[in-house]
């Protein structure tokens, strides 16, 4: 079991090198730092000055070398575009993105599990119809389509929820919350929905697809001859079987939330990492791109790590390490 | 042949299923409506001289403030909206289906070469595609956009700003492809009429091509009709953002996004339409994708 | 004595686009209690739809067309879905081909042993252990004490199909269907898991219908066999008569086609053609395109079995009307 971990982490550095490799290539390669940061005019002089401080001036493998080490301390430098040091911007915007993905995932987990484990269970009952209409529909209606609509129905036409911002946060440590708030939770819903609504459809569709397919596996058929009871069936055998491939799913969703939370915090104007990101994308502010792909990398990794690990727990099979004797 | 094909299982399955017929109808009338959009367009919304400034935010044509001559309505420089519509449907879909067709190549070409070859070649290419995986294909597609777009001066950049859309999107796509492609060669590689063409001396890449190939098809189909509707939705959301197409080109995202700031002002129908449209043509692909996956699931016949 | 199991001309039917498909016609059998039937065939004669039928897990659309299927006297083909629940694993248990795929790998071999058993005897978890490890005895699982609480995939393919068994008996059913219960094992450990099946049964005076197309392993078992053909069942009587005497040409044939162990035979004997497809069964004899002693009649009606001295057979030539 822990040499499983150790393995894993091991193979998950030479991924986080190969990031920090890209990120660096791209502060190496793309655009002129010097230009970007003085400005038009600039005397020779101040340009030496500049590229002796910032070390541009080494060979190559010293200059990787030395943004490994700063960004494993989290220093990314100053943004291009605010001037600020990358890493105090991220600290600051973290807490919401991170607020927003997991109200998000836990949405879509509570309401995507039980519907689809339902419409499997349940083919042809007319509340299983509805739910798989209502998620054919959830996969082929962009984030953004989505936000929009709930801001159009909401804010412009009932008024009832915010259409932008988080409303008031309250602060604890370096952490920002708005769930403390009456304003903070009404700004939360909206863009919690929109974010959610996506993989809640992905995983009901998911849920779906496996417990069809484990309900015709030999085992639940043997079941059946036994004599069991459908509840034994159903929840004893199928759910649990069902549940093993989903956890893999289940991590990488949660990925994707935090990924396509660029595209909701950019409809609802939420203050987090993903807006930052968009922002420095337009206006070619290096850093902050790097730092945000640094560190969406290393959030990736552990999820994944925490995902094979999980799996591990999960199912007897592979504990052992490999089939009988 | 073609008498095989409505003779077949596939037709079959489709005849008797309303909804994969009507989503078909509807794809289809969405397609040639982008296919054609310059010679059935009602006006040429990117015709500078023929905008009226006048007709500008006009509703759609059963509101009492329409006009007929404007079924939907009208944007912030009078341009009709259901021709901008059917000319940012266009660009959608060939970026779409571009890019598709890019990561579907890819993909089988990665895939046919590491389940042929296996062994280093095989471990490193499904290295590459599972550390890929790692990642939102969104996020892969938005990367390189921005650093293409940091790279290049502005000018040069919009010139080429469609096929680097195309590229990103393509790139983001391919590992699925690989991973299915690569699974099937490795089944076909093992079976015996492989073994035995080998054994005659036919060479590798011709046996791959003419024996492999055909049979790892069914599931890439499916695979690719669904990737449509992403690739679709992916390239939409890269317009909002911003990040997309080049202005330029308007495509159905970009609409999206400049009908948004008039949402609050009231007119609605700007950023509405053209996200029916969107959800209309992604919605189709997908029902058929469905049906597709569906009926040539071998395990459902 | 009373029949344990009785089948009067049972109809299966799948309705497909291209028409009915007619998975078993008009089948009837009877099995004694603590009797074994072998039912032999080829591939597709539907062996294993009657033991699915009986059972009660047709798979859709599937369904039983015509007939009846009687335990102890009472129909159960048309029991509703709690009532067939009850009997299955109680009454009849069914033993599966592949013991790999017939175990959830997720649970230990107790927890399913002690889920089957109290599901249907009105003993409390403790006791129930009990019994499971006592079954695990019986079966010829060692050390069934500790293996209990193991997983399916820590116990060897032959140990894994007495598990299966162990499950098909521990709620003490009168009627085992065994579908193909020692193909998926190695040849070895056949013999073992068959006379293992043959000694419980016994012992607990348990009828069998053994389906396999494997006919050393009937003629060890079985009391009766029936030979299947389409759909249809071309000769049953007592193992010894259809496997050394058979009357019906097809039997005959596929008796033949076995090779001997006592001589030297330069050609395998084989019958000539293959069955037909379900949707386009001959009319008359099913078997008439490729019998070699076929006459008009034969191609015209249908055959329904008759006496053929200690067997009957589905065969004109013993009409003696």
């Amino acid at each position: 079991m822990f040499a499983f971990i150790v393995s894993r982490v091991l193979q998950a550095l030479p991924v986080m090198l190969v990031v920090a490799f890209i990120s660096f290539a791209m502060f190496a390669y793309v655009g002129d730092p010097i230009a970007i940061m003085l400005g038009q005019d600039f005397t020779e002089a101040q340009r030496a000055t500049l590229v002796r401080d910032l070390g541009l001036d080494q060979p190559f493998f010293v200059q990787f070398l030395k943004f490994v080490g700063n960004a494993v301390q989290g220093e990314f430098g100053l943004s291009y575009r605010l001037g600020r040091p990358v890493s105090d911007l991220i600290i600051e915007r973290a807490p919401a993105t991170l607020e927003l993905a997991l109200v998000a995932a836990f949405l879509a987990l509570a309401i995507g599990v039980p519907m689809g484990v339902y419409t499997g269970l349940y083919r042809n009952s007319w509340l299983s119809r509805f739910f798989l209409t209502f998620s054919l529909i959830g996969v082929s209606l962009p984030t953004f389509l989505i936000g929009i609509l709930l801001i159009l129905i909401f804010a412009v036409w009932l008024g009832w929820l915010p259409s932008f911002g988080r409303g008031d946060v309250t602060r604890l440590g370096w952490w920002s919350t708005g769930l403390l708030t009456w304003t903070g939770l009404k700004a939360l819903i909206l863009p919690a929905i929109t974010l959610g609504l996506f993989q809640m459809t992905v995983i009901m569709r998911l849920l779906r697809a496996e417990m069809l397919e484990v309900l015709r596996t030999d085992y639940i058929k043997f079941a059946r001859a036994r004599g069991l009871t459908d509840r034994a069936i159903n929840f004893g055998h199928a759910l649990k079987n069902t549940l093993v491939p989903v956890i893999t799913v289940a991590g990488l969703q949660l990925g994707a939330i935090i990924a396509f939370a660029i595209v909701t915090e950019t409809v609802f104007q939420w203050p987090g990492m993903g807006l930052l990101f968009i922002q420095s994308v337009g206006a070619a502010d290096i850093p902050v791109m790097a730092a945000y792909l640094m560190l969406i990398s290393a959030v990736f990794v552990t999820i994944n790590l925490v995902v094979d690990l999980l799996y591990f727990a999960v199912d007897p099979r592979l504990r052992i390490g490999g089939g009988g004797h | 042949m073609l008498a095989k094909f409505f003779d077949s299982d596939l037709w079959y399955s489709f005849t008797r299923n309303p909804v994969t017929i009507v989503s078909a109808v509807v794809a289809l009338v969405l397609i040639l409506g982008a296919v054609l959009a310059p010679l059935i367009a009602p006006h040429n919304p990117f015709d500078l001289a023929s905008l009226q400034l006048m007709d500008a935010f006009k509703p759609p044509a059963w509101d009492p403030e329409g006009e007929a001559i404007y079924p939907l309505g009208t944007d912030d420089q009078g341009r009709d909206m259901l021709s901008a519509i059917m000319y940012g449907a266009r660009v959608s879909l060939l970026v779409g289906i571009s890019a598709v067709l890019f990561s579907t190549s890819l993909g089988v070409l990665v895939g046919l070469t590491a389940g042929y070859a296996g062994g280093t070649v095989d471990a490193l290419l499904m290295r590459i595609a599972d550390i890929q995986l790692t990642f939102p294909s969104i996020l892969v597609a938005l990367l390189i956009d921005g650093v293409v777009r940091a790279a290049l001066p502005r000018e040069v950049h919009n010139d080429i700003a469609l096929y680097v859309v195309i590229f990103a999107i393509g790139i983001s796509n391919w590992p699925q492809f690989a991973r299915t492609v690569r699974g099937s060669t490795l089944v076909e590689r093992n079976k015996e009429y492989v073994q035995a063409a080998r054994i005659i001396g036919i060479s590798a890449p011709k046996i791959v091509y003419s024996h492999v190939l055909p049979n790892v098809m069914g599931p890439v189909l499916v695979i690719a009709t669904l990737n449509l509707g992403f690739a679709v939705l992916a390239e939409a959301t890269l317009s909002f953002l911003g990040v997309g197409v080049p202005p330029t080109q308007p495509s159905l995202g970009t609409l999206i996004r400049i009908g948004n700031d008039f949402l609050f002002s009231g007119e609605w129908w700007i950023t509405i339409f053209p996200g029916v449209a969107l959800v209309l043509l992604v919605l189709s692909v997908n029902l058929l994708g469905d049906w597709l996956r569906d009926a040539l699931n071998p395990r459902l016949r | 004595m009373a029949a344990l199991l009785e089948v009067r001309n049972l109809r299966v039917e799948f309705p497909t686009r291209r028409g009915i498909l007619t998975a078993l016609d008009d089948v009837s059998f009877s099995i004694a209690p603590g009797e074994v039937l072998g039912v032999v065939g080829e591939s597709g004669a539907g062996k294993s739809m009657t033991g699915a039928a009986i059972i009660g897990l047709l798979e859709p659309p599937g369904r039983i067309a015509r007939g009846e299927i009687l335990l102890e006297g009472r129909r159960i083909d048309n029991l509703p879905y709690a009532d067939m629940r009850a009997i299955r694993g109680r009454q009849i248990g069914a033993i599966f081909q592949d013991p790999l795929t017939t175990l959830n790998p997720l649970y230990s071999v107790g927890r399913q042993l002690v889920e089957t058993i109290t599901t249907h005897l009105p003993l409390n978890p403790a006791e129930a252990r009990k019994r499971a490890i006592g079954w695990l005895e019986q079966v010829g699982i060692p050390a069934a004490a500790q293996r209990i609480d193991a997983y399916p995939h820590e116990f060897s393919g032959g140990m894994r199909q007495r598990v299966v068994i162990a499950l098909a008996l521990c709620a003490e059913p009168k009627l085992i269907v065994a579908d193909e219960p020692t193909t998926a094992l190695d040849v070895s450990i056949q013999a073992q898991v068959i006379a293992l099946l043959k000694a419980l049964a016994r012992d607990k005076g348990t009828a069998m219908m053994l389906v396999t197309h494997d006919m050393g392993v009937i003629a060890e078992t079985a009391d009766r066999v029936a030979v299947m053909y389409a759909g249809r069942i071309a000769e049953i009587g007592p193992v010894r008569e259809v496997v050394r005497h058979a009357r019906h040409p097809y039997s005959s044939g596929l008796m033949g086609s076995i090779p001997p162990l006592d001589r030297r035979v330069d050609r395998l004997a084989q019958i000539d053609g293959a069955m037909p497809r379900l949707t386009a069964i001959p009319q008359g004899c099913a078997y008439n395109p490729r019998c070699p002693k076929v006459f008009d009649r034969c191609r015209q009606d249908r055959p329904d079995l008759m006496d053929a001295g200690p067997t009957r057979a589905a065969c004109w030539l013993y009409d003696h009307v």
